[in-house]
């Protein structure tokens, strides 16, 4: 370590922002640029801890205080090596994960984390920039083929690791375009599309194959799908989305949160559309249900669009700021009041309200939101306990509501098509079932990684789920795999 | 010719219990008081038996006795052959003896039973019979059995003597008639001596000296041999010895003193000492012993002791050829290496016989005899006392004390003690005594040794470099074999750039909690198995900075000559100077064309697809074609793993060279060849230590050397303006240091006795693979064989060469040193530190065990030995836990860790306190001492006192008030993290506080010595114990030890010497900066050095007198049940606690960084710290909760209960993972097997005699001013066996008027005669001590206030100023007080003095080292290494004859010229000491002031100057 002192020497120096007022003209990332001398001494507050409970916050065990260290001596190009032996995408990661790294970052417990996770981005951001970032490809084909169903980050982790590791593999993507929720579901502003397609260059120039516009278990049959391939991977994300079972759910203008982020993805691209299909938020009262991830990307766009007026509804009461002592260093924050960079561009935020129904005009369009206030219990730590929900009398409201937005999370993959035809078990929350020592289905030869084998969760998962399954399979075509794995030794 | 023996009984036995369960009887140990009376004219009579006899009587509290307090270990005399006494007895028994020097005695200890011992006569009488000479008779030689303890009785042997004529042409002179002597009593002990059934033993066999011994105390012997007290029983010298043994079986073979010999100390590298041996049996040819030589092989009796092997060694060149002085230089040279003031021609005398023999290291008094000749020598290090009075009426007096024999003082002629390495001698037959010089002189004039080392031996550095290109490894193929050999990015940055970058090795924090190498999933580096041993009390560790000048790296490599001969090809050896070699020296050697030598390049490798028969095989191979290379001439063996290819890996180079070294010892050829591994492998201290301790002479760490290049080419951890060359030599420093410091653990002073000497032992390696190996090493859980090993090559090369495989391109991350994701498992990781956290935030038991569910693990999991343990349930119906004693009582049993203040900082060292006390455990001050203000109460009831008190080797702080205030003191031996070694407390942790608690300079680095200066034995350790019990009789003392193989000897022989407690302390855990090679290296889990702790103690019947605590890494209820259950009654927990203040393991705690204000003294820093005591106490009263649960289901109510339980523990069954399934616990659940056991300390107490000393006497006379502070003038009589004399009343002047103590001169107490050690020891202010006379070691040891004069009494005609007049160690620790000594003292004079101004007219080597603080002014010559290591204080010494400087340790301090202030300072002093001694010196300085003056040299330390200068700049800027 360089400097043992520099936690003490410098204070914790974040992304910058672009200003909103500029940010929410355009559809590009919302960071501005950041220089690499302050990059170097950021990474200077690394304590080089002996036990880095950031490489344990990380899920995909990203070695960060090495990284850092080579950052703050002006080693970059020995820090992209590093961080790529963990990481096929840091750009993804480095861009849109909420960091459990940072909150596990001991530097936490008494002041600012080290910034992690600007420090990964211009690590990968001068890699690109420096065309250090060339394909790796492996001494010989294996002659065993595997398919990858599905393009998300698992999807796409999975793919490169198998082909690195000398498979023949073909990446099947539904849509028209590969990336998955990368692509369609993330907006612009936090990840723009170009970073994609570079790592796609790369990936192609390793030997992956792209299919895209196959609706596997539709156009291509499961039988022939196995036939075809040695191996099968399943990374087709959770994409069954929690609906809200209300009278007036079935009102235009009341749509999941999904569709319209796709749809504005689609434009970006220069794609294309029925405007008849259009799902805009401009000139409207915008209501979004849901205060996750994608309740707030909901909020950005539909700024964006320029909405009227953007309200954000959460069923729970609005959680503390900070730390809860519930969540207590090291474990990443869940209950927090978190304040995204689209909650920073505008729009209201209310909180502990049951959404009880919808009206509509007369052409059926939603006008009206109706709901009621609610009450909880709260448990030992003063966290609201959800089965105790009670809706308080006469707290009911309205509320106008020109399109509406179900972002309440996602249940499982989407069972009909290829989930049933391979004929692989669920689990009883019915996601794919698999371990994640194995990644292995019932069937063999059929793999499960990502958010259809985990339930939805964050990019960074998926991107474990993905190497680890591709070292799964790598051992289950050969007998033994040199992929490496966050846990064991290769 | 049977005799019935009356006495002889049946049961009990006379030597040592077999080795069971972890106990070994080789691991005993054994020191003891030496000495002897010689009349110089040779002249025989029966007083010099009678003052021999008194010698050993007052050396008696050197010895010690177990269980049974009439039982002694051991005591003996050794005479000349009493002629006219002998000729009487068998005259009555009707044997005719023959003129003298014509018969022989054979004193015999035969077996009990009658039968046997019948037998045993008969065959040795056919033996004298068949080497041609002649049996005259036997006398039962008359015994008191009542004399002696019940326990010595049991197994006392039968007694008797055997006369024998001299016959036939090879006994014609005295010499020969010896040899064949020799012969006749090897042939039986070989015969008779190893019957397991039946005792056998000759303690003495000649025509000259006569042996009476036993297990027997000093005062014994008189009452159990009425024949030494027979006024004809005469002889003109006696050598006298008293034995401290570890155990209390009897051992009637073990007491000295031996035929040749009485010793004191411990030969450290004794195993390797008997392989080189036994390895030269094959090369030796004797004119004189011809064909009878095969007969006396082996040289050495396996099993018997350091001494006992020592003496067989001493007796064979002895009498193959060599003269008695001669032969004991050759085994303990004078340190010579680093000598270039040493006359040349003796310096190429010690080096042409260092290519013959290798020095036996350890620190050794030596009196040796042959009976013509009477001597003693020391160690090169002096570490034994031995002092000598030569009297004008002829005699001399030797002994480990003065005041062992009734001398008047105007008979003394010269009171002197022995020097380090000079050897002193009394010849009887030209009736005086040769000086060492004289001695010297002659042998060295014997030969033309030097011309013959000059014209033969060569130098490697000298040597011309090869013509042919090095063979380097290119960039990419570096890669590859870094691949291949294991290494990890932490290799590069954790071990090699600091050592290329600084040229030191790593330092670490927080110990070891990785995954043992046994338990780990990881491929291990074989080197990983295996932890260094340590020297603890048995032997002290040495300081391998400040006593640089007796250590020495250099090894001859070659072909050994003949042991028995002296020739000019004996010397042609190279001389390396260094043990790691580059590339190019290597191919130096491998090249080497000069006559004699022939090199040898054997190939280390195993096709990797074989595997563990493959490597076996290759192995085989190895050892045949070494075998064979040897026998057509090589005289270098380099073995190579160079060469690693797809299809071959590596043999791991320490089993490559373990099992040549031991295949060549067995085939007799190994001293005909020289090791040097060329390997890819070795990158640290540890590992090229491992390498020379079995057997490499040099090695060439190639791929080190590579990896270094590419450090320095890619600058990620090196400076830029660091060249390759530079770093390579830094490495080479680096490693040369971490060798001295690894040898110096063991007390090893040079590399020639290391190598080979195995002072390791392995954890978990397959027993036939160390039989096969690493002949002789401990593995007492055995386990991984050959197909792990080849496995774990394999999984290393699998990454080097992948075949098709995809491989990312970059090293392991390694995870050894810091936890990483992918890498090696600790138990202290993410998951458990922060659910402990969690747990204590959330006051959630839940959580709590959560934790200690991820802590205990499972054998998937397990970082440690009992991580594989299981409880046996069912052996006792379990109990409802509500009948379990309460976790409030349970927790009175723990105790949290000696963390320094000064390690942790002031706010967590007092929440730890105050949650002990509120508990009613015990927390530990650590050694940096306590500030006074904290023995007070707080308002709120807490306490902020350590009821522990630590007294380390740097004995910061410890005063009377400091030891008053304790409830238990605790002597710290060794500490886990880095046993063996000593501490050290950077200058930046040093604040104003801490300085002032430590009685030190701010800002100026404080060091603790590897050994403590007043244990360099097990004796020495009784000495101190009984200091502080008399600087506190209400508090218990215990010991601390690390665990090792033989602690349980060690804690055996702690019980003897009266310890209250002994800790095993565990290598896991450790708080506190350290070398990263002794945090993985060195100690052992505490499991296995408990469970043999316990089994020795209670087959020693010694376990009910001390508790036993147990510490290292416990964090939860299933380890205290565990450490319950293998013997502890006490648990000591560090790291966890600290977890619970906050401490979340960074592993900084060196820098000063801690972030949360645990291990810092950065005031910023501190005030993050946010522990509080209330989460220390839930976390103990947790625990303890977790253990009754334990306690329920195995049915005990109570823990004193379940205590030594081990049949309650088992293996986990269910072990299925590749590299655990052959580990084999047994040994270490072994539970001794004998009547009457007691296996916790409820039963028994302990009683110490401090009833009758001299203090109480002292106590009562001094009443009044105990009472009133009034001045009382005390007068006694004084001799050594008055031990720590007003040390009990210093305590209770403390007691009463706490740290000021009472008005100078209060109390004045007036001595006449030779006090014993420790007079004064931590006395303080209002005591004056004056002794007419001498005093022993440790004189004013912890002086805290009082005042010591030492004058020479009246009548005396010697000069005091070159006559001894205290001993060693004086003033040891000294925190103020005044010292004055009308005389010389011996080594280590004022060492750590920290505030004592004392005057003294001369001193011994070391003088002033470590010292803080405080004056010393010598009138006379100080020896060399004068102030090593002092960084406060000042000393003046008087320099006469310009010598001075030369003998100063330079490296911290400045000689500087005197001021005005200093003259006036040393002037008054002086004048002080005159008035109080009325010295002649004194008086001279004084009346020749102007003339005397400049010849003061100031002794400034360079840190201490500074810090003034800072200080008194400081304090003008504010003015």
């Amino acid at each position: 370590m360089a400097d043992a002192r520099g936690f003490l020497k410098y204070g914790r120096e974040s992304t910058y922002y672009r200003p909103v007022e500029q940010r929410l003209e355009d559809w590009k990332h919302v960071q501005g640029d950041f220089p690499q001398e302050k990059t170097q001494e950021q990474a200077a507050r690394c304590m080089d801890c002996g036990i880095p409970f950031c490489n344990n916050g990380c899920p995909l065990g990203n070695i960060i205080p090495d990284f850092n260290d080579l950052v703050h001596r002006d080693k970059w190009e020995d820090a992209l090596w590093r961080l790529h032996s963990t990481n096929n995408f840091p750009e993804f990661t480095g861009m849109v994960c909420p960091a459990p790294c940072e909150q596990a970052c001991v530097l936490g417990i008494n002041q600012g984390p080290v910034t992690i996770k600007q420090i990964e981005w211009e690590i990968v951001r001068r890699g690109w920039d420096e065309g250090w970032i060339k394909p790796v490809l492996p001494e010989r084909r294996s002659g065993r083929s595997v398919a990858v169903v599905g393009s998300g980050p698992a999807g796409l982790s999975a793919a490169q690791q198998l082909s690195r590791a000398g498979h023949t593999v073909t990446l099947f993507e539904r849509s028209d375009r590969i990336g998955g929720l990368l692509r369609y579901g993330i907006p612009d502003f936090k990840l723009e599309k170009w970073t994609i397609d570079r790592r796609l260059d790369q990936m192609r120039e390793e030997g992956v194959a792209f299919q895209t516009g196959v609706h596997v278990g539709v156009e291509l049959s499961p039988g022939e799908l196995r036939k075809s391939f040695d191996a099968v991977v399943l990374c087709t994300g959770a994409e069954a989305p929690r609906d809200l079972a209300v009278p007036g759910r079935t009102l235009a203008g009341v749509h999941f949160a999904m569709d319209f982020l796709t749809q504005q993805n689609h434009r970006n691209a220069g794609d294309s559309e029925d405007p008849s299909e259009a799902l805009l938020a401009t000139d409207k009262h915008v209501v979004v249900l849901g205060g996750g991830d994608t309740g707030s990307d909901c909020i950005g766009t539909s700024h964006r669009q320029g909405a009227r007026s953007v309200t954000s509804l959460e069923l729970l009461p609005q959680p503390p700021e900070g730390r809860h002592t519930s969540e207590p260093w090291p474990l990443p924050k869940k209950y927090y009041f978190n304040v995204s960079s689209s909650h920073a561009e505008g729009g209201e935020r209310r909180y502990a309200l049951l959404t009880k129904g919808f009206e509509g005009d007369e052409e059926g369009r939603v006008r009206v939101l109706r709901g009621v206030k609610v009450e909880f219990d709260r448990d030992r730590l003063d966290r609201p306990l959800p089965p105790t929900l009670r809706e308080i009398p006469g707290s009911e409201f309205e509320l106008r509501a020109d399109l509406v937005l179900l972002a309440m999370g996602f249940l499982h993959p989407v069972h009909e098509g290829l989930v049933e035809g391979l004929k692989v078990s669920l689990d009883p929350r019915g996601n794919v079932q698999a371990d994640t020592r194995g990644f292995a289905t019932n069937e063999p030869g059929v793999f499960a990684a990502g958010d259809c084998r985990r339930g939805q969760s964050l990019v960074v998962w998926a991107q474990w789920e993905g190497r680890e399954a591709a070292r799964a399979v790598d051992a289950y075509l050969r007998g033994g795999s040199r992929l490496q794995s966050r846990n064991a030794f290769v | 010719m049977a005799h019935h023996a009356p006495d002889c009984r049946v049961h009990g036995r006379p030597s040592l219990a077999p080795a069971q369960g972890l106990y070994d009887p080789r691991r005993e140990h054994d020191a003891c008081g030496v000495g002897f009376v010689a009349n110089i004219r040779g002249e025989k009579s029966h007083e010099v038996v009678t003052k021999g006899i008194q010698v050993l009587i007052n050396l008696e509290h050197r010895g010690a006795c177990g269980c049974d307090p009439e039982t002694g270990d051991g005591a003996g005399l050794l005479v000349q052959i009493p002629d006219a006494f002998l000729r009487r007895e068998c005259t009555e028994l009707g044997i005719e003896l023959p003129e003298p020097g014509r018969y022989a005695v054979g004193m015999v200890f035969l077996a009990q039973d009658a039968a046997a011992a019948a037998s045993q006569s008969e065959a040795l009488e056919q033996l004298i019979a068949a080497e041609g000479q002649r049996v005259l008779g036997w006398r039962d030689v008359p015994h008191d059995p009542g004399a002696i303890g019940w326990l010595a009785r049991e197994g006392m042997p039968c007694v008797r003597q055997v006369f024998v004529a001299a016959e036939g042409a090879e006994a014609r002179d005295a010499d020969g008639f010896e040899r064949k002597l020799y012969v006749i009593r090897r042939l039986a002990e070989k015969r008779l001596g190893e019957d397991e059934e039946h005792f056998f033993y000759i303690p003495s066999f000649s025509a000259r000296t006569l042996v009476y011994t036993g297990m027997l105390i000093s005062r014994q012997i008189r009452g159990f041999f009425p024949d030494v007290r027979d006024p004809e029983f005469e002889s003109a010298l006696c050598l006298v010895h008293s034995r401290y043994s570890t155990n209390t079986m009897g051992a009637w073979d073990l007491a000295h003193p031996f035929r040749y010999l009485a010793h004191n100390g411990e030969i450290n590298t004794i195993q390797g000492n008997q392989n080189w041996m036994r390895a030269r049996e094959g090369t030796l040819a004797s004119e004189t012993f011809g064909t009878d030589l095969p007969k006396l092989y082996p040289v050495m009796r396996d099993g018997a002791s350091d001494s006992a092997r020592f003496d067989n060694a001493l007796e064979f060149l002895v009498l193959t050829g060599r003269e008695l002085p001669e032969a004991v230089l050759m085994m303990i040279p004078e340190a010579w290496e680093n000598r270039d003031d040493m006359d040349p021609d003796l310096r190429a005398y010690y080096e042409y016989h260092s290519l013959m023999l290798e020095p036996w290291d350890g620190p050794a008094s030596l009196a040796f005899t042959d009976g013509r000749i009477i001597g003693a020598v020391l160690d090169r290090n002096g570490l034994r006392p031995s002092r000598y009075v030569v009297t004008k009426d002829g005699f001399v007096v030797m002994a480990s004390e003065v005041g062992v024999a009734e001398i008047a003082p105007e008979n003394v002629l010269v009171k002197e003690r022995l020097h380090p390495g000079k050897i002193f001698c009394v010849d009887l037959e030209q009736g005086r005594i040769i000086e060492d010089e004289e001695i010297k002189r002659g042998y060295v004039a014997r030969k033309p040794y030097r011309r013959w080392v000059e014209d033969n031996r060569l130098i490697l550095s000298d040597l011309p470099a090869a013509e042919v290109p090095v063979d380097k490894a290119p960039p990419e193929q570096r890669f590859h074999l870094q691949q291949a050999f294991g290494y990890t990015n932490e290799d590069l940055k954790v071990l090699l750039a600091p050592m290329a970058v600084h040229a030191k090795w790593p330092i670490g924090s927080m110990g070891e909690d990785a995954a043992l190498a046994c338990l780990s999933d990881r491929p291990q580096m074989l080197y990983r198995y295996f932890k260094q041993l340590f020297a603890q009390v048995s032997n002290p560790a040495m300081d391998s900075i400040n006593e640089r000048p007796v250590m020495a790296l250099y090894s001859p490599l070659g072909t050994e000559g003949n042991l028995l001969e002296e020739t000019a090809e004996h010397a042609r050896m190279i001389r390396v100077e260094h043990p790691l070699i580059t590339d190019e020296e290597l191919e130096k050697l491998r090249r080497i064309e000069a006559p004699g030598f022939e090199s040898r390049t054997l190939s280390c490798l195993f096709k990797v697809a074989d595997g563990g028969d493959g490597l076996r095989a290759a192995l085989t191979h190895l050892c045949a074609e070494a075998e064979r290379a040897v026998s057509e001439g090589a005289s270098i063996l380099i073995l190579s793993d160079r060469g690693v290819a797809p299809d071959l890996a590596p043999i791991p180079m320490l089993l490559a060279t373990g099992a040549v070294h031991h295949h060549l010892i067995r085939k007799t050829l190994r001293t005909r060849c020289g090791i040097v591994c060329e390997t890819g492998e070795a990158r640290e201290v540890a590992q090229m230590a491992l390498l020379i301790g079995y057997g490499a002479g040099a090695i060439n760490p190639y791929l080190a050397f590579a990896t270094l290049e590419e450090l320095v080419e890619d600058g990620s951890y090196t400076p830029e303006e660091l060249d390759v060359e530079a770093a390579k030599k830094n490495f080479i420093k680096a490693n040369d240091k971490g060798l001295l410091k690894t040898f110096a653990k063991m007390g090893i002073s040079t590399l020639q006795s290391y190598r080979g000497a195995q002072i390791f032992e392995a954890i978990g390696l397959d027993r036939d693979l160390v039989a096969e190996c690493f002949t002789g090493t401990a593995s007492r859980v055995s386990g991984v064989g050959y197909d792990v090993l080849a496995r774990e090559a394999a999984m290393r090369h699998a990454r080097a060469f992948p075949g098709d495989e995809f491989q990312y391109p970059e090293l392991d991350p390694g995870g050894l040193y810091q936890w990483r994701a992918r890498g090696e498992r600790h138990s202290f990781n993410p998951d458990t530190v922060s659910k402990l956290q969690i747990a204590l935030r959330n006051g959630s038991y839940e959580d709590y065990k959560e934790f200690s569910r991820l802590t205990d693990g499972d054998a998937e999991t397990a970082c440690t030995l009992r991580g594989l343990f299981t409880f046996q349930e069912g052996l006792r119906p379990p109990v409802p836990i509500e009948e379990v004693e309460p976790a409030a009582e349970i927790v009175k049993r723990f105790c949290t860790g000696a963390m320094s203040y000064g390690s942790i900082s002031l706010e967590a060292h007092q929440t730890l306190a105050v949650a002990m006390n509120r508990l009613g455990g015990k927390s530990n001050t650590g050694e940096g001492g306590e500030d006074p203000d904290r023995f007070v109460r707080d308002p709120n009831g807490d306490l902020r006192r350590s009821a522990i008190k630590q007294v380390a080797s740097g004995r910061f702080g410890v005063t009377s008030w400091y030891l008053v205030n304790s409830d238990e003191m605790q002597i710290k031996i060794a500490q886990g993290a880095k046993p063996g070694e000593g501490g050290e407390l950077p200058g930046h942790k040093v604040s104003e506080t801490i300085a002032k608690v430590r009685h030190s300079t701010p800002g100026v680095g404080l060091i603790s010595p590897p050994p403590h200066h007043d244990i360099y034995s097990i004796e020495d350790l009784a000495q101190l114990i009984y200091d502080l019990k008399n600087a506190n009789r209400h508090a218990r003392v215990s010991v601390k030890l690390v665990s090792v193989t033989g602690v349980g000897t060690i804690a055996a022989g702690v019980a003897k010497g009266k310890a209250d407690g002994v800790l095993i302390s565990g290598m896991d855990g450790g708080t506190g900066a350290s070398p990263q090679a002794s945090i993985k290296y060195a100690g052992m889990p505490w499991e296995i050095g408990l469970a043999e702790t316990q089994q020795t103690l209670v087959l020693n019947d010694l376990r009910g007198r001390i508790r036993v605590q147990t510490d290292g890494g416990l964090k939860t209820g299933r380890d205290v049940a565990i450490a319950a259950l293998l013997g502890a009654d006490e648990f000591g927990f560090s790291t966890a606690p600290l977890v619970a203040m906050g401490c979340i393991l960074m592993r900084v705690c060196h820098l000063n960084t801690c972030p949360v204000g645990v291990a810092t003294q950065d005031p910023v820093l501190r005030e993050r710290f946010a522990g509080t005591p209330d989460s220390v106490v839930q976390y103990m009263l947790w625990v303890a909760e977790e253990v009754r649960e334990i306690m329920a289901t195995l049915g005990f109510r109570r823990v004193d209960e379940m205590i030594g339980h081990s049949e309650s523990l088992d293996m986990a069954t269910a072990v299925g993972h590749w590299k655990q399934k052959g580990l084999d616990f047994s040994d270490v659940f072994a539970r001794p097997d004998v009547p009457h056991a007691i296996y916790n300390c409820e039963s028994q107490t302990l009683v110490h005699e401090l009833e009758q000393v001299l203090d109480q006497k002292l106590l009562r006379m001094a009443a009044p001013a105990l009472r009133d502070g009034e001045p009382v003038e005390i007068e006694v009589p004084i001799c050594n066996t008055d031990r720590t004399v007003g040390t009990i009343l210093g305590s209770e002047v403390s007691r009463k008027y706490g740290q000021e103590g009472l008005a100078d001169d209060t109390i004045t107490m007036r001595f006449r005669g030779s006090a014993g050690q420790s007079l004064g020891a931590f006395c303080t202010r209002g005591l004056t001590f004056e002794i007419e006379g001498d005093t022993n070691d440790y004189c004013g040891k912890g002086l805290c206030g009082a005042r010591i004069v030492v004058k020479v009494p009246p009548g005396s005609t010697f000069d005091p100023s070159e006559n001894i007049i205290t001993g060693n160690v004086v003033l040891y620790g000294a925190t103020s007080g005044e010292a004055f000594f009308q005389g010389v003292a011996g080594e280590r004079f004022a060492v750590r003095n920290s505030g004592a101004d004392a005057v003294v007219e001369g001193v011994g080597d070391h003088g002033c080292e470590y010292m803080t603080g405080g004056n010393v002014i010598v009138l006379g010559k100080a020896g060399r290494n004068f102030a090593a290591g002092m960084s406060g204080g000042i000393a003046y010494v008087l320099d006469e004859d310009g010598g001075f400087p030369s003998r100063v340790n330079h490296e911290t301090v400045d000689l500087d010229p005197m001021q005005p202030e200093d003259f006036d300072f040393v002037q008054r002093l002086v004048r002080k000491h005159f008035l109080y001694t009325r010295s002649e010196k004194a008086d001279d300085v004084l009346r020749k002031w102007d003339a005397m003056a400049p010849k003061f040299v100031k002794v400034f330390p360079k840190d201490y100057k500074r810090a003034l200068e800072e200080r008194v700049e400081a304090e003008s800027g504010n003015g």
